[in-house]
C-alpha cells in the first residue's frame, strides 16, 4: 500500500490554484504548511489588533477547495495554519464546513506549542510576543487515530505535518528511526510546495517553468518510507534529480544530522533516482533518536523600521542616488533623530528610457546602469522617531540632483515594527504535558 | 587549472533560519564535485561574502547528491522579521555564491554544463 501525500502550500500567501490539480490527481492527505519563521511574527501583529485572529486567513479557502474530497472521505487535510491561535482557526474551519452543509466533517485542533505559560521556567523575556516549541508528529497521529478528517495545528516541525499521516497509515513505531527519517525526507521535500517541482530551481528554469501552470508535489510513499516524488499530469514545472536534490538540502544545516522532534535524520544516506517522466524515487534515509529537547522560537519587539526610495535616471544615476540617500541621513543626524541602524541598497535594470537604455556604456567601456534606485532603511526605538527620519526628503524633488522619480506608488511611508526571533531549547516533558488534541466534533 | 565562475559549473539554492543563511552548492558529476570540494572552502566563502556575513561559515558535504552546504552565521541583518535588508530571507545568496570564481582542473572547466542562458528579455 502506498500513501499519497500532496504538498498544497509552502507558506502563508502561496498560490491556491495548483491545489485543484493535486486533489484531482487523488490524494490520501492534502498537507498545507503555512508557517515560516517570519509568519508567526505576522500573525502576532494580527492578534495584537484582534484577539480572535492569529491564524492564516486563507485557511477557509483551502477547506473549500478540498470540500468534495473531505465530504466523501477520499482526502484528509492537515495544516499548521492555526498559527498562534489554532483553536480559533479550528472554529473557523468548523463554521466554514457547517455553512457549506458539511458539518459531518470532523475537525481536530492541536495546541500546546505555545510555551509562554512556561516563561518563568524557561527564562523567557517578559516582552515575548510569542514563544512556541516545534511539536512533533505524535499529536497529529493521535488526532488522526481519533477520527479527524481535518487537523489544524499551531507550530509543529514542518516535516512532521507529512510524517504524521505516514506513521498513522503505515503503523511505524516510535523507534523505527530509519522509517521516521524517510518520512521526514518526504515531508521536507513537499513542505515548500513548488520548490521541489521546478520553482526556484537554479538550472535552466526557463525551459520548464511557467509559474501559472506549476504542478505542486505529490509523494507516493511505500510502507518502508521509500517514496516517489511526482506532480499531477498535465501541469507545468519539473521533477528531476536536480529539482529534488536542491530541495533536499534546503535550509537543513548539517545534512548528516537534520534535527526534528521525531528523529534525527541523515540526508546524506538518501539515494535520489530520477525515473524520468517527472518521477524521482528517494530511498535509503537513515535515522537516530531525536534531540532531548524541543526547539523553540521566541519573538520580542526589536524597534521600528522606516524606509524611503529614490529613483534616478542616467546619466550618473548611482552618484545621484547616493547623494539623495546621504542627504536624508545627514538631515536626520543634524536634527538629532536617534537612529540605531542604517541600511543602504542601490538597484536598477532599465526602467527609464526603454530601448535607449541598453546602449549606455561608460567612457571606460564598462556598463553604466540605466537607472538606480537608492533605498535607505533605518531602525529606531519607536515609530515616532522612525517617522521623523524622512521628513524634509521632499527637498530632493526640486533641489537635488536631476532625473529623480518616486520608485512607484505602492508605499505609504509609515514605519513598520521589527521583531527579533531567537531559538531556544525546551525540555520535551514540559511541553508534552500541556499538549492537547481537541476533537471539535465532540464539543457540539 | 582553469579559472571558472561557479555559475557555469554549479547550481545553488539558499534559505534562512533566524540570522543564519543556509546555501547549498550542487555539482553535476563526480569530477566537478571533487573540484568544488577542494576549491570552495568555508574560508573562501567567508571571504567571498565579505561584509554580508558577520559570523563564521561552516561547510558540510553531501556526496550522495554531489553537494556542499554552507551555513553562514550573522548573515541576514538579525533575521527576517528584524532585518533592514530587502532580501531579508537570503534568497539571493545562492546567486551571490555562484558569482565566485575558482580554479578547477581544465577538464572540469571544459565539461562545465551550466553555460546555457535564458533567452534575452523582450
Amino acid at each position: 500500500m502506498t500513501v499519497r501525500l500532496g504538498g498544497g502550500q509552502g507558506f502563508y500567501g502561496d498560490g491556491h490554484e495548483p491545489v485543484d490539480a493535486l486533489l484531482d490527481a487523488g490524494l490520501d492527505y492534502l498537507v498545507c504548511e503555512a508557517l515560516a519563521e517570519l509568519t508567526l511574527a505576522i500573525l502576532q501583529k494580527d492578534r495584537q489588533r484582534d484577539e480572535a485572529a492569529g491564524f492564516t486567513r486563507d485557511l477557509p479557502l483551502y477547506v473549500h477547495q478540498a470540500l468534495p474530497w473531505l465530504v466523501d472521505g477520499r482526502t484528509r487535510l492537515i495544516t499548521n495554519a492555526g498559527g498562534i491561535n489554532p483553536i480559533a482557526a479550528g472554529r473557523v474551519v468548523g463554521q466554514a464546513l457547517e455553512a457549506a452543509g458539511a458539518g459531518d466533517v470532523r475537525v481536530a485542533t492541536v495546541v500546546g506549542d505555545d510555551v509562554r505559560p512556561l516563561a518563568a521556567e524557561l527564562d523567557l523575556s517578559d516582552h515575548a510576543l510569542f514563544a512556541n516549541a516545534y511539536l512533533g508528529a505524535r499529536p497529529i497521529v493521535d488526532a488522526l487515530a481519533g477520527g479527524a478528517d481535518v487537523v489544524v495545528t499551531g507550530r509543529v516541525a514542518d516535516a512532521a505535518l507529512f510524517l504524521a499521516p505516514l506513521i498513522f497509515e503505515h503503523g511505524w513505531g516510535e523507534d523505527e528511526w530509519d522509517r521516521l527519517a524517510a518520512g521526514v525526507v518526504v515531508g521536507h521535500l513537499l513542505e515548500c510546495s513548488g520548490q521541489v517541482t521546478g520553482g526556484n530551481w537554479s538550472g535552466p528554469w526557463w525551459e520548464h517553468l511557467d509559474p501559472l501552470r506549476v504542478g505542486f508535489p505529490i509523494a507516493e510513499v511505500e510502507p518502508d518510507g521509500a517514496a516517489v516524488i511526482t506532480k499531477p499530469d498535465g501541469t507545468g514545472g519539473r521533477v528531476s534529480f536536480d529539482t529534488v536534490r536542491e530541495q533536499l538540502l534546503y535550509e537543513v544545516h548539517d545534512p548528516r544530522a537534520y534535527l526534528s522532534p521525531d528523529v534525527t535524520a541523515d540526508f546524506t544516506a538518501v539515494t535520489v533516482d530520477d525515473l524520468g517522466g517527472d518521477r524521482v524515487r528517494v530511498s535509503g534515509a537513515r535515522g537516530g533518536p531525536p534531540p532531548a529537547t524541543y526547539k523553540g522560537l521566541v519573538c520580542t519587539p526589536a524597534g521600528w523600521a522606516g524606509e524611503i526610495r529614490f529613483a534616478y535616471s542616467w546619466p550618473d544615476a548611482e552618484a545621484k542616488a547616493r547623494v539623495a540617500v546621504d542627504s536624508v541621513r545627514r538631515r536626520a543626524q543634524r536634527e538629532g533623530v536617534a537612529v540605531l541602524e542604517w541600511h543602504e541598497e542601490y538597484f536598477g535594470a532599465g526602467a527609464y528610457g526603454d530601448a535607449t537604455a541598453s546602449a549606455v556604456t561608460t567612457e571606460a567601456g564598462g556598463h553604466e546602469p540605466p537607472e538606480v534606485i537608492g533605498r535607505l532603511a533605518w531602525r529606531c526605538a519607536d515609530a515616532e522617531m522612525a517617522a521623523q527620519v524622512p521628513q524634509g526628503a521632499g527637498l530632493l524633488g526640486l533641489s537635488g540632483p536631476p532625473g529623480i522619480s518616486s520608485a512607484g506608488r505602492a508605499r505609504d511611508g509609515r514605519p513598520t515594527q521589527l521583531l527579533a526571533v531567537e531559538p531556544f531549547a525546551v525540555e520535551r516533558a514540559l511541553v508534552d504535558r500541556q499538549v492537547q488534541v481537541t476533537r471539535l466534533w465532540e464539543e457540539g | 587549472m582553469a579559472r571558472i565562475q561557479l555559475r557555469d559549473l554549479c547550481g545553488a539554492r539558499s534559505g534562512d533560519k533566524g540570522d543564519i543563511s543556509d546555501v547549498s552548492l550542487f555539482a553535476d558529476d563526480a569530477a566537478a564535485y571533487d573540484a568544488i570540494c577542494r576549491a570552495v572552502t568555508a574560508e573562501a566563502v567567508k571571504a567571498h561574502f565579505g561584509g554580508l556575513v558577520h559570523g563564521p561559515v561552516e561547510r558540510y558535504e553531501a556526496p550522495n547528491v554531489m553537494a556542499l552546504k554552507f551555513v553562514m552565521h550573522g548573515a541576514l541583518g538579525g533575521g527576517a522579521p528584524r532585518s533592514l535588508r530587502s532580501d531579508n530571507l537570503g534568497k539571493t545568496h545562492a546567486g551571490t555564491l555562484l558569482r565566485m570564481e575558482v580554479d578547477v582542473p581544465d577538464e572540469v572547466a571544459t565539461s562545465a554544463r551550466r553555460r546555457h542562458r535564458p533567452p534575452a528579455p523582450r
